[in-house]
């Protein structure tokens, strides 16, 4: 039970300091592009680590107590960690290219490849 | 059992203040592509805050509607990005 509270914590901590660098990267950064990197990968490695701390407690209390409510919650858990990792990434390339193509160029960009690239 | 619900409340609370940092960026961003990627964001924190929050209360029916926001964000976050992208789609 004591490893199982220090698991929690220290899932629960990296979790909620990941999506803190998320967010606060979002306000710092100079253009659409950085903060792009910034929020999606963070946040989404942030979300990883708080639901695996859902899924350790699910799993734990139904090796306990034998209800089968907490495996149902930790199955649960484990398909939305996988909508969350598939859908994010994806989400992020869509906003980025369209960026791209409605003219928001990167503050200090020193070449632009992908212009040069259509202008062949 | 009170000690684990104080553990998974206190996670969820915080992830809505990062829900409000990143609502300054979605108030004040100067494109439209700044105010999506802030929506992108709150999304994915609300979908982390609704797990631990059915985490916090034993509900699985939360985490059902975590899954469900998931996709439909997503499909959102395409739509617009779809939007920005220009009508002319060969």
């Amino acid at each position: 039970m004591e490893i199982l509270s220090t698991i929690l914590y220290i899932f629960l901590g990296i979790g909620v300091f990941f999506n803190c660098l998320g967010s606060v990267g979002l306000l710092r950064f100079p253009d659409v592009y950085t903060r792009l990197h910034a929020a999606t990968k963070a946040t989404t490695f942030g979300s990883i680590f708080t639901s695996l701390a859902v899924i350790v407690y699910g799993f734990c209390r139904w090796n306990i107590s034998g209800d089968s409510k907490f495996v149902v919650l930790a199955l649960h858990t484990i398909v939305a960690l996988v909508c969350l990792i598939i859908t994010n990434p994806t989400g992020a390339h869509a906003i980025a290219r369209a960026a791209h193509r409605s003219g928001v160029m990167p503050k200090q960009a020193v070449i632009d490849e992908l212009k040069e690239a259509k202008l062949k | 059992m009170s000690g684990f619900f104080n553990i998974f409340i206190i996670p969820g609370g915080l992830l809505l203040i990062f829900m409000l940092l990143s609502l300054i960026r979605l108030i004040l961003g100067p494109t439209v592509p700044d105010r999506i990627v802030a929506l992108d964001t709150i999304n994915t924190l609300v979908v982390a805050g609704m797990i631990l929050v059915g985490a916090a209360y034993e509900e699985v029916i939360y985490i059902d509607v975590a899954i469900v926001y998931a996709l439909l964000s997503y499909i959102g976050t395409l739509y617009v990005a779809k939007y920005l992208e220009g009508g002319s789609k060969k």
